[in-house]
């Protein structure tokens, strides 16, 4: 963890000091009336005063030659503005770092609970099954047998939420029950109370301790072939388990569930609703867990991890409902057959993996023709697609619009093909706004025809168009792009070599992201920008734009 | 409706012939029906044959017959007469794609109803009702044995489909016997060997004390896993148009090769057929094929197009697109070895080709497919600098070149590919890029000769196969 950290806080501590050195070079950054109602103006999403910053967004457009100092003679002394905001750069540095620190204090409590919690349970149930015994024994060994067959072959990668009939494609985040059989068979267990006509008579306590020994069991033949173990993911199967075994057997056993509902199909409502609900915590528990891990947003996650429940979750569900009704009537023959259906999803599911996983590498490929031909620099559209990923978690996109946003990222430079001579470093920023919103066209013209969701098209057609009249996502692209070409660039050069050869290296992506917010009037949304401030300052992003400088 | 009896009549009288009888012969199955209406379980009758209107009218039928185990609980539950009617709503209320939709619906109907009863007659013959009411009974082999039948009975429903199927596709489209029933057996017996449990894991259900709620929750994950089915399909399709759009990304920079890159994928997948390559490593190297030229998009636009002769140069840098397209599709993982079949594709076997000179067997097995295809292709198809030519004078041109610059294996596979399914040059799926790059009409015209003399190496006078393609 620390030796993770170390470079990171290196770094980030170059960036600081070279700020700072050019905010201690340059008195007088707190009176700068301007960038104040340019910067109080930003969050609400209408600059307070939008001519003079307008006219700052579109002269600082154009670097090159004429340089930020040529372009705004309305401005006393250029420097010091970019001074003044370099502080505040800083000190937005310094909080995110304080927030990042309480929200990894939470994240490990979050884990230890779920861990500590399930590890107790575990401990408790192993010892109270050692002391009464098994009962049924048939039915644990058999449901025990499922779901670490279940466990054992369960794919690395896999389910996403099922496609919506809107056709906007299945762009999914890998997400959802990576082990569907084995999960419905512990359901199924949690939720059994006949077997063959009898009623049987294994409690909570039981259906955890067979389903701790089958996970275990199940992980063993993984861990030969070297797959990784997921601790995280049979926490949370022991917790669901027994949450469904404790609101359904203690029920079962006193017979009041037969007074209530009797043993018709009223029973199939409650047992039903049951799963359900289990499912609705188990996304509750896998998005804290996925927040403890990487720090993101609550909302958007768990936002994903209920759109994930109709599809496989649902199917999960009903088998597990269907294999404890299915046993009660018929017998444990039912549970290979009911658990049929489950295997052919979860092959589909690997074969629509790795259809996706080549597709994002074609897509990938693509992206890199622009660069193989010379137009941009090598690496860049892969920066601009994980910054601009970044951004739209960071801003709360669902992981759809986040696929599509990487995809538009990915090929947003496409359009430069079609010119006969490359640009100048591929950067296209610099460029008049009639030229690029040709190249947005054509671009936009060959996306089209890669089959992608026709939104991507969109997002490369509009990234040369004032934010106003953007869609959410091309302004993510257009701000992204444009900071990386400064980052890198030679545009940040003049400025970033004032601050001396040894900051040259951190005040580049300072600078740039001065420039981005020199131009919120017009070009680049403030809440944009301020979110890509938000997201390199955290130590995994804010060390990638330095790194290809170093 | 004026169009609709055109299209019927349209039908040769032996299609009309044939679904009339199937539909005769679906009335002669429920016939019994009207004899013995009391002991009919009609609820259980309008049930099934509702959701399975519901489940083939709704969804616009994401994998074919996703709903096919509610049929084959019908023919478990019901006497065969009875079972023959649960597809009749189903299959006169689904979308039809063409037309005569009328038709069609009523050919669908009797169809499905005379499998049904065939598979109940089956279920009965085998003893399964017998061992479905036994299934309950403690110490009875009752499941083991209903679900043998089962699965035996979804062969029947399927082999019996698919049967009359052919007999239709024969009468009315006169397609041979052999092709109809081709591909479509396997095709199929895989999700009917899945839907033959299910379809018994609902008639269980629904005799219990449960009812038949509980029984239909057996169709959730069945339908589920067709969806993704279809999703896989989607994406793949998708794939498939991104690898066309890098294509299309060289003819933005070169546009005289235009249907190029497809049909050498093509001819790349004949050969390799051939030689015994299938499955996956056919895929990748179909798309290789595809992608051989890739790296075009890395030579500046100018030398590209360029008209006249090329300086040495001019020609280096277009000798380094193997080399740019090996590394642009580095990433994609899934082409395998079938990316050394991009670097790789303009080696000759006698060493003399670029850019690295191997010779032999040193070249990749897939290079050396590639190889021949894409010079195949270069030589049946027209040029700005000259003609195309036939197709047999393009074989004999491969087998002189064979053993100097082409693998003979590879030749000899080709030949044997072309007289076993000839050669079509028209690309499908690049229909309009046919007409702008290589329809006859634009061939004589422009530059014919003399920069055909430029084009291939020093040492030839004449288009070389080989170089014809890669330095123009």
């Amino acid at each position: 963890m620390t030796g993770d950290r170390d470079p990171a806080d290196e770094c980030r501590a170059r960036d600081e000091s070279a700020a700072e050195r050019i905010a201690r070079g340059r008195p007088g950054r707190a009176d700068d009336p301007e960038g104040q109602a340019d910067r109080r103006g930003a969050p609400g999403g209408v600059p307070a005063s939008p001519d003079p910053a307008g006219r700052a967004g579109r002269a600082d457009e154009r670097p090159g030659p004429s340089g930020p100092s040529g372009a705004a003679p309305w401005l006393t002394d250029p420097l010091d503005r970019l001074a003044g905001r370099h502080g505040r750069a800083v000190s937005r540095v310094r909080r995110g770092r304080v927030r990042g620190a309480a929200d990894r204090r939470t994240g490990s409590l979050t884990v230890a609970g779920v861990y500590g919690a399930a590890g107790a349970l575990a401990v408790v149930a192993l010892g109270w099954t050692e002391w009464h015994g098994v009962r049924e024994p048939e039915a644990a060994l058999a449901f025990g047998v499922l779901i670490a067959v279940g466990e054992a072959i369960r794919c690395a990668d896999v389910p996403p939420a099922l496609p919506r009939a809107s056709g906007a494609s299945g762009a999914h985040e890998q997400r959802g029950e990576p082990a569907p059989v084995a999960a419905a068979g512990a359901l199924g267990y949690a939720l059994l109370g006949n077997l063959g006509g009898e009623p049987t008579t294994h409690g909570v306590l039981q259906v955890v301790t067979v389903v701790v020994a089958a996970s275990l069991a199940g992980m063993v033949p993984r861990l030969a072939f070297g797959c990784p173990a997921d601790p995280e993911h049979t926490a949370r199967r022991v917790l669901t388990v027994a949450f469904a075994a404790t609101c359904f057997q203690p029920l079962h056993h006193t017979g009041r569930l037969s007074s209530w509902f009797g043993q018709g199909p009223q029973v199939v409502g409650y047992l039903l609703a049951l799963p359900a609900l289990t499912a609705l915590c188990d996304a509750v528990l896998a998005a804290a867990l996925a927040r403890a891990r990487t720090g993101w947003p609550y909302v958007p996650l768990l936002r994903d991890e209920l759109r994930a429940l109709p599809g496989v979750g649902s199917a999960i569900c009903a088998t597990g409902v269907v294999m404890a009704l299915a046993v009660a009537v018929a017998g444990l023959w039912a549970l290979p057959v009911l658990s049929v259906p489950l295997l052919l999803i979860q092959y589909a599911f690997r074969r629509y993996a790795g259809i996706r996983a080549t597709y994002r590498q074609t897509i990938a490929s693509l992206a890199r023709s622009t660069e193989i031909a010379g137009y941009t620099p090598a690496g860049h559209a892969r920066r601009v697609a994980e910054l601009s990923r970044a951004v739209g978690r960071e801003l709360g996109l669902s992981e759809p619009a986040l696929t599509v946003l990487e995809y538009a990222a990915l090929m947003h430079d496409i359009g430069q093909l079609s010119l006969l001579d490359p640009v100048p470093a591929g950067a296209t920023e610099p460029l008049p706004g009639a030229e690029q919103r040709r190249i947005a066209l054509l671009g936009g013209a060959v996306v089209r025809q890669t089959g992608v969701p026709a939104e991507v098209a969109v997002i490369v057609e509009r990234q040369a168009d004032p934010y106003r009249d953007q869609p959410l996502t091309a302004r993510i692209v257009r701000a992204v792009n444009a900071y990386t070409e400064l980052a890198a660039g030679p545009a940040a050069g003049p400025a970033a070599g004032a601050a001396g050869p040894a900051g040259t290296a951190g005040a580049a992506p300072l600078h740039a992201l001065e420039r981005l917010r020199l131009a919120t009037a017009r070009d680049f949304d403030p809440a944009v920008v301020e979110a890509l401030a938000t997201v390199l300052s955290r130590p995994v992003y804010g060390r990638s734009p330095l790194r290809t400088h170093g | 409706m004026d169009r609709e009896e055109g299209a019927v009549r349209a039908l040769p009288l032996g299609a009309r012939v044939y679904v009339l009888c199937a539909v005769l012969a679906a009335a002669l199955c429920a016939a019994p029906l009207l004899r013995c209406q009391a002991a009919v379980p009609w609820a259980t009758v309008v049930l099934l044959s509702a959701v399975y209107a519901a489940g083939a009218r709704g969804t616009r039928a994401p994998w074919p017959e996703w709903y096919s185990p509610v049929l084959l609980a019908g023919a478990f539950l019901l006497p065969p007469a009875a079972a023959s009617l649960v597809a009749v709503p189903g299959a006169l209320l689904a979308p039809v794609e063409r037309r005569p939709a009328g038709v069609r619906r009523i050919w669908h109907a009797g169809q499905l109803a005379v499998a049904v009863w065939a598979a109940g007659q089956t279920f009965a013959a085998l003893g399964g009702r017998a061992a479905l009411d036994s299934v309950r009974a403690p110490g009875a082999p009752g499941f083991p044995s209903a679900l043998a039948a089962a699965t035996a009975t979804a062969l029947v429903l399927c082999l019996a489909v698919i049967a009359l199927e052919c007999g239709v596709l024969v009468t009315a489209e006169r397609h041979s016997p052999r092709a109809a029933w081709h591909g479509r057996v396997l095709g199929s017996l895989a999700p009917h060997l899945v839907h033959g449990p299910a379809g018994l894991a609902m008639a269980v259900l629904w005799h219990s004390p449960y009812g038949p709620a509980a029984a239909l929750l057996v169709l959730l994950p069945i339908y589920v896993s067709a969806c993704v089915f279809a999703l896989y399909h989607r994406e793949r399709t998708a794939h498939q148009a991104t690898i066309r759009a890098l294509v299309q990304a060289v003819d933005i920079k070169d546009r005289y090769t235009r249907g190029h890159s497809e049909r050498v994928g093509r001819a790349s997948a004949m050969i390799a057929r051939e030689l015994g390559v299938s499955g996956d490593r056919l895929e990748a190297l179909r798309i290789a094929g595809i992608l051989h030229d890739v790296g075009k998009l890395g030579v500046p636009t100018r030398i590209l197009r360029k008209n006249g002769p090329l300086t040495p140069d001019e020609r280096r840098i277009i000798e380094l697109h193997p080399e740019y397209g090996h590394e642009m599709v580095r990433g994609i993982g899934f082409l395998g070895e079938a990316r050394a079949a991009i670097l790789h594709h303009h080696e000759r076997l006698d060493g003399t080709g670029y850019p690295y000179g191997l010779a032999g067997t040193q070249i990749p097995e897939f290079a050396r497919v590639v190889a021949v295809a894409d010079a195949f292709d270069a030589m049946t198809s027209t040029r700005t600098y000259r003609r195309a030519r036939p197709v047999p004078t393009a074989v004999e041109e491969l087998k002189r070149c064979a053993g100097s610059h082409f693998d003979p294996r590879m030749v000899r596979a080709l030949a044997r590919a072309l007289d076993r399914h000839g050669w079509h040059a028209a690309v499908t799926s690049d229909a309009a890029g046919e007409e702008r790059g290589n329809a006859p009409a634009d061939a004589p015209r422009a530059l014919p000769e003399p920069v055909a003399a430029t084009a291939p190496g020093p040492s030839a006078p004449a288009a070389r196969p080989d170089t014809a393609d890669g330095a123009p």
